[in-house]
């Protein structure tokens, strides 16, 4: 068996910058992973549709305007709702110390911030990934 | 009947999604479910979609499948992309061009690495045809990787290959070359709105004259601008005209049987490999060989009848 760790990296929301999305994308490649990169502007419902034909282990949005307490608890929620229990959250971008205890509560289990390294997110993953 | 065979039938996305997910990591819990859909396959007109890379396979995907929406046919679609040589990573995203179907319920898409394959698929991807045949898709597309001039494996999946070419990739002596330039059942001329976009359609057309002139039927060359949807219309009709020729001829057959031998053969390959690099007993037998192969204690053929008079006997 040569199981892959796969991942949706994901920008919900309006918010036009995927740099860092990319960068997160990269190095997760390079880290052995399958990293399925949909581009810009997705919708809650469009991040969990994928994820379910995709099938994967992890989803790992990315926002910087400032919108994650709507869209990130969102996009987890949904997830929940359609009883993915296998999926581990992350989230990343400009996210206030305050809000990332509130995120965990949501189920966004790894929240990171500017200048996390790539291997702690790369650890993280798996040490986390349920399946 | 497994469980997760019968929700594939009935087309449920989820067991979908996990079963191929079983298949691409060779899970042997997929054998009896690609056992139990197997009968119910075979339905799919299979359309096998290759070219360079940025020709606009993913942006032409988008736009058939669009169009076979608006016709009320479901659509199944495999994106592959390469996989690392060196991490086995991969960065699939072929999904960015295709964003609008996400939330179609008739359309399906799936990105998968190539896992080491180097004809321009990915191994599982027989199984993956399979899956989303069964589950009711009435198109299946399959778009390789970005290809170079000899990944032609798409042929022997695909009822109708179309391959990709754009405006200014050389002169017509690359149109004469053997490999990927042989497998179109129709050619495509994305980026038609290029500089150039006569001279490459006037290339293909000399290629078809030499090559189709004792044939049947004529490959035909279609030019398309695939971000504007323009050519996508009559592409589709060009589909439909080859699916009618092969079931009227023999070569429907042919084709597919021809599916069936290059399934079987990896399938075998792949079992065979893994028992020879996987398994303990063999495992450390091959890597003291490579080290006397290095060492020039032996050369590689009378190492590999070794390995070979092992699983023979």
């Amino acid at each position: 068996m040569e199981k892959k760790i796969r991942v949706l990296v994901a920008k919900p929301g309006l918010d036009g910058h995927d740099r860092g999305a990319k960068i997160v994308a990269r190095a997760l490649r390079d880290a052995g992973m399958e990293v399925i990169y949909t581009g810009l502007h997705q919708t809650a419902e469009m991040v969990v549709e994928t994820a379910i034909q995709e099938d994967v282990d992890v989803v790992g949005l990315s926002l910087l305007s400032g919108a994650h307490m709507t869209l990130f608890v969102d996009v987890a929620r949904l997830i929940k709702k359609k009883g993915l229990d296998d999926v581990l959250i992350i989230g990343g971008g400009i996210i206030p110390e305050e809000d990332i205890s509130k995120l965990h509560k949501e189920g966004i289990a790894g929240v990171f911030g500017p200048g996390t390294p790539c291997e702690d997110i790369i650890k993280f993953i798996k040490e986390n990934v349920k399946r | 009947m497994k469980d997760i065979a019968k929700k594939v039938l009935s087309g449920d996305s989820r067991a979908i999604a996990r079963l191929i997910t079983l298949a691409e990591n060779n899970d042997p819990s997929a054998n009896d479910s690609m056992k139990d859909i197997h009968p119910h396959t075979g339905k799919a007109h299979v359309i096998g979609i290759t070219g360079v890379m940025g020709s606009g396979k993913s942006t032409l995907i988008y736009e058939l499948t669009r169009l076979y929406r608006k016709q009320g046919k479901t659509v199944g679609i495999i994106a592959i992309d390469p996989t690392s040589p060196f991490s086995g990573g991969a960065l699939l995203g072929d999904r960015v061009r295709m964003m609008e179907l996400t939330m179609d319920e008739g359309v399906f898409i799936r990105s998968m690495g190539t896992r080491g394959m180097l004809g321009g698929l990915a191994s599982a991807v027989y199984d993956v045809v399979e899956i989303l045949d069964a589950s009711g898709k009435d198109v299946v597309i399959v778009e390789t990787v970005g290809v170079g001039q000899a990944e032609v494996d798409i042929i022997k999946i695909a009822d109708t290959t179309l391959v990709i070419i754009v405006p200014g990739l050389g002169d017509s002596i690359q149109t004469l070359k053997a490999g990927v330039m042989e497998i179109a059942d129709i050619y495509v001329v994305n980026k038609a709105d290029r500089a150039g976009v006569e001279q490459t359609v006037a290339e293909v057309e000399s290629l078809v004259d030499i090559t189709c002139s004792e044939k049947e039927r004529k490959t035909p060359i279609l030019s398309t601008i695939a971000k504007h949807g323009e050519g996508v219309k009559e592409l589709i009709i060009e589909i439909e005209n080859h699916e009618k020729y092969l079931k009227k001829t023999k070569e429907f057959e042919t084709k597919r049987r021809l599916r069936y031998e290059a399934e079987l053969i990896e399938i075998i390959r792949k079992r065979l490999m893994n028992f020879i690099f996987d398994e303990e007993q063999f495992k450390d037998k091959v890597e003291l060989l490579i080290d006397q192969i290095s060492k020039k204690q032996i050369d590689p053929h009378s190492a590999a009848e070794e390995i070979l008079s092992k699983i023979l006997k």
